[in-house]
Formats: structure tokens, C-alpha cells, sequence
């Protein structure tokens, strides 16, 4: 008998129940942040009706009495992360478009790794960059007068908030979409040519829409960062909720709130205490939603291409 | 049959001039409105890829411009201060920034790594609980930072761990929250060594740990330790979350791990010195930004540098 059984190796067997708790530890994570939010939150809507929160747009905590009407930042968050979408989704698409189907393969090799640069920027860095050079010099000179109001003299901006998101997740969109667009088999485009197409033409009529579900699930990250995004809406899109889309207003997101009112000092048991972690499911909830969607497209955009 | 020029007989010279003419009057009428439209829209894209450099290079320009008067070595020497500007410094934040990383790195690369052999080498894919762990980390990297914060405030500074507003508490939620990159970076790296050396190792009898540790591991330490530079460059430049878990104090002296007198960070004394109005502060800010971007530039430029050397063909 040549082959036999090998020893129990019991020393393998504790190596793997390791690792596994490792990776369970993932799990673990995610049923931490639940709970932690949960709690508090029950907490919270024994004193605040479900109704006024999640449909009031009114939300004026320091108020005696205060109002928590969770669409007012759900708007600021809305707000900001529509511009930065409308800035970066055209910006980022050009560029991918660029370098998958324009760009010698020298451009390509030095424009993706700047972009990845762009992406590793502190958003901290970003916030300040808005406040201090986007507002003042860009968008207070080039606002055409008193439209929606006026973007001169005022000190903070959702539009300045939102070019400053839109810089941060042009790297993203461009980086994945154009993944996605080189993995277009070359066969599609050879053929396309050969009828006699541009190359605008087959970019936009076959590339663009044989990358679609990639495309789509690159805006879909792009704009779960957007919403998740805390410093740079902190610091240049001011601190006042505002239920509005008016993006030359002052307005305040989520996460701004939560940054605000959630620092060292806060005592436990209070009604602002728990009031960031009823904000904080909100969050967690829709960027969940978000996530979802992009992880179904990323999947089928594989299947087809692997 | 020789098909040469020679035997094109008067017919097919007609025949041949008129599919040449059809053509070139085909090419020719054809991309007219094409050719501008091509143009313009390849001039489109350019525009886009300009405007998005553009935003890139302004905000290193304006850095460089605004914080240059405040570059000094006092910048990294000397202590914060809210009476001399001149003199003011980012020492305790820098020094809290590297505690938090040397604690992101004790903490995510063992755990990391282990997450990632377990998916790569052992988990049953078959199993339901091997893929929600899967989808649970893919949801975990889209988590936002600030949602962190409150599980750090929450799970670690209070509730359960219960540790205060110590450095260490902040170390582990920046940890937690960078643990799903370095997990996914760490598992494409796995994934792309072959089959065939793990069969090979095996054959010749070592166990599967044995394999993993003497044949995978090796070969794939280049894309993990990329992993690991991303992931703690960006626990460096991480703001959000530190407010929520105690770097807020405005710090004068060197932290130290455990000392519940508070501790800062690099990105958190940098919004700190955003916020005052005098110019004296706003320069120290962006010579703050100057430094932390330089110290992530050479990092994300090694790690890229690092995947391009090592990267094996099988």
C-alpha cells in the first residue's frame, strides 16, 4: 500500500478555521454597523414620529422645538450629488470614450495613471481646493447674473461643492468605462469600420452601447461616492439644510450633518446623539440600494465579455 | 492562368474603371457632414480629458501657490499654535498620523490577507454563506467613510469595546474601513497565479497549507503589498471618520497610542487650520496639503511602480 490515508493534520484543520474567521470578521463588520445604527434609532423614533422624520422638510434640530424632517438634507444631498453628476458623467464619459478609442496607446499610458492620481487626492484637500479657488474664481465669474438668484458675495455653495465632488468621481467613471469599452471585442469595431463607419460613429453607435452595463455600473459608483461623500460638501457647501435643487444656495447634506453634530463632545443618551444614527441608516440605506444595482450590472457586464 | 495585368481584356478595364469610380464617388460624397461631425466630436472628447487635467493640475498649482510662504521645516518640527501662525506646525498631527497607519497595517494586512486566502484557497463557492461573505465585502467597500465613523463612535469608542477616545480606536476604524480593498486587491492577486503551481506543490505532497504558504503567497506578494500601499494611503488622507472618533482636539503635544488626552491626524489639523479665517492659517492648510499630497504621491507612485515590475506572465 503505497497511498494511504495521510495523518489528521490537525495543524491544517486550525490554519483554515483562521482564515475563515477572517473573512467572517467582514460579515461581523457589517452586522456591527446594523446594530450600532439600529439602537439609537429605535431610541430616536420613540420621541420623533417616523411621519415628521422621513417626510418633513424642516429639519431644525437646535430649534426649541427642534423639527426633524429628514428630506431637507436628503435634499442637500440630492442637490449636490445631481450637479456633480451632471459635471462629471459628460466629463468622465469624454474621457473614457478618449482613451479607449482615440488616444495612442503612449496617451493612454500616461493620461490613466494621472487620473488615478486625481483619484487618490484626500477629499479634505478637494473641500478646501472648492471653497478657495472653484467658488471665487470660477463659479462667482462665470454665473450669469441673477439667475436662480445670484452665486456673487455668498461664502458657500452646493455648486461648489458639487464641481468639487464632480473632480473626485471623474476618475472613477473615466477609469471603469474605459475598461469597459476596451473589452468590446476588436471584432465589433473591425467590422464597423469596415462598412464604412467613423470613428465617432462607432464609438457612440457600437462601443458605447456594447459597454453599456459597464458604463452604467461606473455612474452608479460614481454617484453612491457622490452621496457618501463627507468633507468636501463640509466644508464648501455650507452647514444650512435646505430642501432645494437650487445649486447656488447654501445647503447641508447628510453627511455634513452627521460630521457636525457627531464630534468628541456629544453626550450618549441625547435626542442629536441619536438623531445622527436615524441619519446614518438613511445613508446606509440608499448607498446599499446603490451598491446593489452596481454590483448586478458589473456581474452581467462580466458574463458577456469572459 | 496568369492573372496578371497583362490579361485584363478591354471588358474588364470597364468594368474595372466603373466599380472605381462608384467607390471613389461613394468615399468621396459620403463623409462630407461626417468628416465635421467626426472632428467635432473627437474634439469633444479632447475638450473633456483637458478639463479634467485641468481640475487636477489648478488644484496642485493653487496648493503650491497658497502654501509655499508656509513650507518651512517649522511645518513639521513645530506644534500647532493659535496665537503664532508663523510658527505653527503640523508635529503632533504627523505623528498621529503615522501611529494611526503603523495600527491600519498591524491590523489589515494579517486579516486582509487571511480573508483573501480563505475566498481564494478554501471557501466552497456552493455554499451560501461563503458567497454572502463575497457580496458582504463588495458591500462593505461602497459603505460610506462617515457611516464608519459612527460604527467607530459607536461599536469602539463606546458600546462594546468601549475604549474612549484613544488613538487605537481611531487605528481600527480606519482599519475597518480599508479592510474590503485590501481583501479585494488581495484576492485578484491570488487569483492570478495558476492552477497548475498549486497541483504541482500538491503532487509532490505538501499540504494544501504548505502550498498556499510556499508557492501562492510568494507569488502574489507584489499584488498585495500594491494593495496595501492603496489602502493605507488612503486611511492617510481619510478625514471623515476621525471626526466622529475623537481627532478633533486641537493637540499641542505628541499622542501616544493609548493617552486619553486626544490625538490628531495629518488631513483632520488640515481642515483644523481650513477653518480659521486668517491668512497665516489658510497657507499652513495647503503646506499641510502640500506635504500629505507629496507623501501620497510617492506612495500611490510606488505602489503603481511596484505592480508594472512584478507583474507575472505565467
Amino acid at each position: 500500500m503505497l497511498l494511504q490515508d495521510s495523518k489528521p493534520r490537525y495543524g491544517e484543520k486550525a490554519i483554515q478555521g483562521l482564515l475563515a474567521a477572517c473573512g467572517i470578521l467582514s460579515v461581523l463588520t457589517t452586522t456591527a454597523i446594523v446594530f450600532s445604527l439600529l439602537g439609537p434609532m429605535i431610541g430616536f423614533f420613540e420621541i420623533v414620529p417616523a411621519k415628521e422624520f422621513f417626510f418633513g422638510i424642516d429639519w431644525t434640530p437646535q430649534f426649541e422645538p427642534p423639527s426633524f424632517g429628514v428630506l431637507a438634507i436628503v435634499a442637500g444631498t440630492l442637490n449636490v450629488t445631481l450637479w456633480a453628476m451632471l459635471f462629471a458623467i459628460p466629463i468622465g464619459l469624454g474621457t473614457a470614450v478618449y482613451l479607449s478609442e482615440y488616444a495612442s496607446p503612449r496617451v493612454r499610458r500616461t493620461v490613466k495613471p494621472v487620473l488615478e492620481v486625481l483619484a487618490g487626492i484626500p477629499t479634505v484637500a478637494i473641500g478646501i481646493f472648492a471653497l478657495t479657488f472653484i467658488l471665487p474664481e470660477i463659479i462667482q465669474p462665470l454665473w450669469p447674473g441673477e439667475l436662480l438668484g445670484g452665486a456673487v458675495g455668498k461664502p458657500f455653495m452646493a455648486l461648489a461643492a458639487s464641481l468639487g465632488l464632480g473632480l473626485m468621481v471623474v476618475p472613477i467613471i473615466a477609469s471603469i468605462s474605459d475598461d469597459a469599452m476596451s473589452a468590446v471585442p476588436h471584432g465589433l469595431r473591425e467590422g464597423a469600420y469596415a462598412l464604412g463607419a467613423t470613428r465617432a460613429k462607432v464609438a457612440v453607435r457600437v462601443i458605447f452601447p456594447a459597454a453599456l452595463s459597464g458604463i452604467v455600473a461606473s455612474v452608479v459608483l460614481a454617484i453612491s461616492r457622490a452621496l457618501g461623500e463627507t468633507m468636501i460638501v463640509l466644508i464648501a457647501g455650507g452647514s444650512t439644510p435646505n430642501f432645494t435643487l437650487n445649486p447656488v444656495e447654501s445647503i447641508q447634506t447628510m453627511t455634513a450633518y452627521i460630521a457636525t453634530t457627531a464630534t468628541g463632545d456629544i453626550s450618549t443618551g441625547s435626542l442629536d446623539y441619536k438623531s445622527v444614527f436615524a441619519v446614518g441608516a438613511v445613508l446606509f440605506g440608499i448607498t446599499l440600494a446603490m451598491n446593489s444595482i452596481s454590483i448586478r450590472l458589473t456581474r452581467r457586464y462580466r458574463e458577456v465579455y469572459e | 492562368m496568369s492573372g496578371g495585368p497583362s490579361s485584363v481584356t478591354p471588358r474588364n478595364r470597364l468594368a474595372i474603371a466603373g466599380a472605381r469610380a462608384t467607390t471613389a464617388a461613394m468615399l468621396r460624397d459620403q463623409p462630407r457632414g461626417d468628416v465635421i461631425r467626426n472632428a467635432a466630436f473627437a474634439g469633444l472628447l479632447f475638450l473633456a480629458v483637458v478639463i479634467a487635467l485641468a481640475g487636477l493640475l489648478a488644484l496642485l498649482i493653487q496648493a503650491f501657490v497658497e502654501g509655499a510662504p508656509a513650507l518651512s521645516p517649522d511645518l513639521i518640527t513645530n506644534p500647532p499654535s493659535t496665537i503664532f501662525p508663523e510658527k505653527a506646525g503640523f508635529r503632533p498631527a504627523i505623528i498621529g498620523s503615522l501611529q494611526l497607519i503603523a495600527g491600519v497595517i498591524v491590523f489589515v494586512v494579517p486579516v486582509g490577507i487571511g480573508a483573501a486566502i480563505y475566498l481564494e484557497e478554501y471557501a466552497d463557492k456552493s455554499r451560501w454563506w461563503n458567497r454572502l461573505i463575497e457580496v458582504n465585502i463588495q458591500n462593505l467597500a461602497a459603505v460610506p467613510s462617515i457611516i464608519y465613523g459612527i460604527l467607530g463612535l459607536a461599536f469602539i469608542v463606546r458600546g462594546p469595546l468601549d475604549l474612549g477616545f484613544i488613538l487605537v480606536a481611531g487605528s481600527l476604524t480606519l482599519a475597518l474601513l480599508v479592510l474590503p480593498m485590501v481583501i479585494i486587491v488581495a484576492r485578484e492577486a491570488i487569483k492570478a497565479v495558476p492552477d497548475s503551481i498549486r497541483q504541482g506543490s500538491l503532487a509532490l505532497g505538501a499540504t494544501q497549507w504548505q502550498t498556499i504558504r510556499s508557492q501562492v503567497l510568494p507569488a502574489s506578494i507584489p499584488g498585495i503589498a500594491t494593495g496595501v500601499i492603496l489602502a493605507v494611503s488612503r486611511a492617510l488622507g481619510e478625514t471623515a471618520p476621525l471626526l466622529l472618533v475623537g481627532a478633533t482636539v486641537f493637540v499641542t503635544f505628541d499622542p501616544t497610542p493609548f493617552s486619553p488626552d486626544g490625538y490628531s491626524a495629518m488631513p483632520v489639523q488640515i481642515f483644523n487650520y481650513a477653518l480659521r479665517p486668517q491668512e497665516e492659517f489658510q497657507a499652513l492648510a495647503f503646506a499641510g496639503i502640500i506635504v500629505l499630497l507629496a507623501v501620497l504621491l510617492v506612495m500611490n507612485s510606488f505602489a503603481i511602480w511596484l505592480r508594472n515590475r512584478y507583474e507575472q506572465r505565467w
